[in-house]
């Protein structure tokens, strides 16, 4: 069975403009968001994008823009409360995700 | 040993005895070393011997588990040469022992960076399996007089870390990104570093999400400790004391939070996780209050309070499952968070009060 996530709020842009084909995305992308065809990448399934950002990162074009973040729940509660960037630093010694 | 030209020479800086990556003579996934250009590379098993078995099990488990790494660096597998593929990974030993179990049978060398004993896609995540570090340890390694190709191959899920064009740009090497699941590298080996789409998608099967439950359940353990420490002291003047009945209803909803909603997700209905866990945690919770009896109207309000606390309990630690979940955005996680958090938040205290005024005052 397909796990499908929150519709309509993954933050992935793409400027076909800049876009040279070279198909990177669509190697990179765990979910299969990207298909190429004719020398240009689409979105064809926006929906399933996770944020990783593994698209944007590798994009030698710097046509790809996403919001990519990392942390529990926990830690993002614990953001709003001390105000400060979400983050679940696995590396500072305590457990987390 | 392919290498003995190259290598053992009369020269003050022969390289025959300097080691490239330290190890302890002790661990049993080192077999040997081999001799390169630049110094001995240990040369580790592709069989995983008991202990590694159990220390994988003792991490799933959170004991030890942030300190659970191997010396970044270069190791070989088999009879590696200057033309064998190069694999990158992480040094967190789970990761590590994942990997070389797949490579038997085959001549490679892997460059193992220095994740602080993260996993590969945690640690792109943060960028500690990152261009830098990936660049830093070809240089440290002396990987280029090591090979004669140009051409590393990464696990797909560094790749949010890792920007390939920059690394080709900085070291000379290409990068093409392997499969997600260690278990496909011999396959993608063969046809020519060629991953099929299905090497390439991330899944989230029952079996993933089922070792990824002790964890959560062992964190909400800890804090159950204190709920029992603050219980404890509330019975020393509780008119009605709580017993074995409530220790019963608040364990399933943990278990129901942390194992059965992670196990059953994709069947359970709705989207957002919080509301999948608050489903999970009614129905619990409604079927124990039923058995229990206590939707008799003396003890109506033990059971509102109940249906208060319990179900947004486990709504809690299922919407924690989404930093485990391989599949949700985090802008969907925020989204999901706003409306949930209050909702959770309301609801706990509202039925804190209530079972303090059934129990003490009642």
């Amino acid at each position: 069975m397909k796990h499908r996530y929150l519709k309509n709020v993954a933050t992935l842009r793409l400027s076909a403009e800049k876009c040279i084909g070279c198909g990177r995305c669509a190697e990179v992308c765990p979910h299969g968001v990207f298909s190429v065809s004719e020398k240009k990448a689409q979105i064809k399934d926006k929906d399933r994008c996770m944020e990783c950002g593994a698209c944007a990162k590798n994009c030698p074009a710097n046509a790809i823009t996403v919001d990519s973040g990392v942390g529990c729940a926990a830690a993002v509660i614990m953001g709003w409360l001390t105000g400060s960037e979400p983050s679940c630093d696995c590396s500072s010694g305590e457990e987390c995700c | 040993m392919s290498n003995e030209k190259s290598c053992c020479c009369s020269a003050s800086s022969c390289c025959s005895t300097k080691s490239i990556t330290p190890y302890d003579k002790n661990d049993k996934w080192v077999t040997v070393e081999i001799y390169t250009p630049k110094g001995s590379v240990p040369v580790v098993s592709t069989n995983l011997h008991f202990k590694d078995i159990f220390g994988a099990w003792k991490v799933r488990w959170g004991i030890g588990r942030m300190n659970y790494k191997i010396s970044p660096g270069l190791y070989a597998v088999g009879k590696p040469d200057h033309t064998s593929p190069v694999l990158v990974s992480a040094n967190y030993k789970l990761t590590f022992d994942v990997l070389r179990k797949e490579l038997s049978g085959l001549d490679c060398w892997i460059l193992i960076l220095d994740t602080k004993g993260i996993n590969v896609w945690c640690a792109a995540g943060k960028g500690t399996f990152g261009t830098y570090e990936l660049v830093n340890r070809i240089s440290k390694t002396g990987l280029s007089e090591i090979v004669s190709h140009r051409k590393l191959v990464l696990p797909q899920l560094g790749a949010p870390g890792v920007s390939a064009h920059e690394v080709t740009k900085q070291t000379g090497f290409s990068v093409v990104y392997g499969p997600v699941r260690a278990k496909d590298i011999k396959a993608f080996l063969d046809s020519d570093f060629k991953a099929t789409e299905e090497m390439r998608t991330v899944k989230f099967t029952m079996w993933d999400r089922l070792v990824l439950t002790p964890i959560e359940l062992v964190a909400a353990a800890k804090f159950s400790l204190v709920v029992f420490g603050i219980l404890f002291l509330l019975n020393l003047f509780a008119a009605r004391p709580f017993g074995l009945a409530d220790f019963i209803a608040y364990t399933g909803a943990v278990i129901t939070g942390t194992i059965i909603t992670p196990l059953l997700l994709p069947v359970i209905p709705g989207k957002a996780f919080a509301w999948k866990g608050w489903l999970m945690g009614l129905i619990w919770t409604f079927g124990f209050i039923w058995y229990s009896g206590w939707f008799a109207p003396e003890s109506l309000l033990l059971a509102i309070g109940y249906l208060l606390v319990l179900p947004s309990f486990s709504a809690y630690l299922a919407m924690n499952f989404t930093g485990s979940s391989t599949y949700t955005s985090f802008s969907g996680v925020i989204k999901e968070m706003k409306i949930a958090v209050p909702l959770i938040a309301i609801s706990l205290i509202v039925g804190i009060v209530l079972l303090l005024i059934n129990s003490i005052w009642v």
